[in-house]
């Protein structure tokens, strides 16, 4: 993982929950098609929009609901990291075990609009938005939960250690994350 | 300053004297529950795992398995507790829904922890345990290693005070939380007070379930004489439940009256800032209605259901659909003759599973569909079409929603 991540921001607002990201019916599919319904009701559309380090912004309470791994969706859509004004404790774990950077920065929806060009340093839990210098902070992650994000999240670790063998195609529903 | 009941718990799994707001705390987790969706969805056969006795495999979200992704789950379940000498293992025909299963068999037990990829199993947290959902690859981890971190969040407290009208279930206590208070996202939620003597254990657990609702951490009660009943009826080893200390820190303390509380409602959407009295919702008409699920597929939420049902007929136009929480519950109703109270009525008991209220399978709702579903949660589009409509109540206000084929106050309704 880099430390500055740089992306063009999609902004949604509060109460973002796990079946706007991860419907009901999504869960029947394999995570490259369940992918394509991420916002399925929120945005329609979105997944053709979306692109390859792409940053999602979301304001309080985001990702409130299920275990449901969205962000193995947002892995595979590409999505670089998350940013919100509060993220619910279950959400925010469960991206940053898949090693997807999630930042708390209160106050990041009422600064950054949509499509806007931003910048965030991952470790320092900065956003900034070059065109005009805004830039927020907010709380910076532990150094061990920094840890698990740059090695990928817990499932490299565990290969690691030996927990899990090491052939990727044993790894049911793994997606694209053992790899990366 | 003192401990919370949820501080005190951490504490003791981190081998700490004390913790404070804001900490990362490495605990030892006493039981992990897997259950069947993380064997069909992403899953591999671990090379060793960190202790048998403290894992159960549940088979509950898609049981009967309605897909063969599903059934290829099952087969992997099934390989691995045998592989590794799972003795908890829930199989189809003796399972339930895990937070159900998790109750009757006394896995979530005082000052304990318990975790599992499920979010309601904050549940657990009725039995005083510091339970809570993750995601499936931490839970995997867990099932590894034995242990996770937690920070330690800021607990609000609710002191029950009053007696609570038998009318006024779990789901309405709850209901007026929510409505009243909103979001506890990042905060735990501590439930006691001497009103508490005045809400059964079925009813605890409702409310435990559902602070999943409100975003909250862990949400935890005290063992009184009831709890202290219920679970030594199911436990083989002495409890070693946690009171908070007296001067706990606490971000906020709010007061309910449970006397003065009706039935709610929970209108489409969500339940924060999203649930009202009955007398001030709208009386819409229902196409679904809906009891089950870990929050109120429980006995009792069958013999209320049984009760209101007796003798009467579910309006036309309307499905009523009944999910007992686990086999156990299945079973006792069918003996107490809730089962044909229930059917005879003219709904639909299904077989034990999560099902409707995931919008998974067994009851998935159309578009322009109104529902009223006694069950976990109503997110736009949580028990299938985003187009539909999802109100929340008790089984007593959805049993009358019904029979009345609208929403109603079911104490308006004669109990037979």
């Amino acid at each position: 993982m880099n430390d500055i991540i740089e992306g063009r921001a999609w902004v949604f607002g509060d109460s973002v929950d796990t079946d706007n990201m991860y419907p009901g019916f999504a869960m029947k599919l394999p995570v490259g098609e369940a992918a394509k319904h991420v916002f399925y009701d929120l945005r329609p559309g979105w997944t053709d929009e979306v692109q390859a380090g792409d940053i999602v912004i979301a304001g309080k309470n985001f990702g409130i609901g299920s275990s449901r791994p969205v962000a193995q969706l947002f892995k595979h859509l590409g999505v670089a990291a998350l940013v919100a004004d509060e993220f619910n404790s279950l959400f925010l774990r469960n991206s940053i075990n898949f090693g997807l950077p999630a930042l708390t920065i209160p106050g990041v929806t009422a600064a950054i609009n949509d499509q806007d060009h931003v910048r965030l340093d991952v470790r320092a839990a900065t956003i900034e938005r070059p065109s005009d210098g805004v830039r927020l902070t907010g709380s910076p992650l532990p150094e061990f939960v920094l840890e698990i994000i740059e090695q990928g999240g817990l499932l490299p670790k565990l290969v690691a250690d030996g927990y899990i063998p090491t052939d990727p195609a044993q790894i049911h529903g793994s997606g694209q994350e053992l790899s990366a | 300053m003192g401990m919370t009941m949820i501080e005190k718990i951490l504490a003791r799994a981190a081998g700490r004297d004390h913790v404070d707001v804001g900490e990362f705390v490495v605990c030892e987790v006493d039981m992990t529950v897997l259950i069947d969706l993380q064997f069909a969805t992403l899953w591999a056969s671990p090379t060793r795992i960190a202790d048998p006795d403290r894992l159960a495999v549940i088979m509950d979200h898609a049981v009967p398995a309605p897909s063969i992704a599903d059934a290829d789950g099952g087969v992997r379940a099934r390989a691995f507790v045998t592989q590794h000498g799972i003795e908890r293992f829930f199989d189809v025909g003796r399972h339930g829904i895990c937070h159900q299963v998790i109750a009757e068999n006394g896995l979530a037990r005082p000052g304990e922890i318990l975790t599992c990829t499920d979010s309601h199993t904050c549940a657990g947290g009725a039995y005083n345990n510091a339970a809570r959902g993750l995601g499936p690859i931490e839970v995997y981890s867990i099932m590894c290693t034995g242990k996770t971190w937690f920070q330690v969040a800021p607990t609000l407290r609710y002191e029950l005070v009053g007696e609570k009208p038998t009318v006024v279930t779990g789901k309405d206590i709850f209901l007026h939380i929510a409505g009243t208070y909103g979001d506890a996202t990042n905060h735990n939620l501590e439930l006691g007070g001497l009103g508490l003597a005045s809400v059964p254990m079925n009813d605890r657990r409702t409310i435990a379930t559902q602070g999943a609702e409100i975003s909250a951490d862990f949400t935890t009660f005290p063992v009184d004489d009831l709890c202290r009943e219920f679970l030594e009826a199911r436990s083989d080893r002495p409890l070693e439940p946690v009171d908070p200390d007296p001067d706990a820190g606490y971000a906020a303390v709010r007061e309910v009256d449970l006397s003065t509380l009706e039935p709610y409602v929970a209108r489409p959407g969500g339940v924060a800032n999203n649930a009202i009295p009955i007398s001030e919702v709208e009386q819409r008409p229902v196409n679904q209605c809906f009891i089950g699920s870990c929050a109120n597929g429980q006995i009792e939420d069958l013999r209320i259901a049984a009760d209101m049902l007796r003798g009467q007929k579910v309006a036309p136009g309307v499905r009523l659909i009944v999910t007992p929480a686990s086999q156990a519950v299945y079973t006792e109703a069918v003996r107490a003759g809730y089962v044909e109270a229930i059917a005879e009525s003219g709904a639909i008991v299904t077989n034990s599973t999560c099902g409707a209220c995931f919008g998974y399978h067994m009851g998935v709702l159309g578009a322009g569909e109104v529902c009223l579903t006694a069950s976990t949660r109503n997110f736009r589009g949580r028990m299938g079409s985003p187009d539909a409509e999802i109100y929340m109540a008790s089984p007593y206000t959805v049993a009358a929603a019904a029979i009345a084929g609208h929403i109603v106050d079911p104490r308006k309704v004669a109990i037979s």
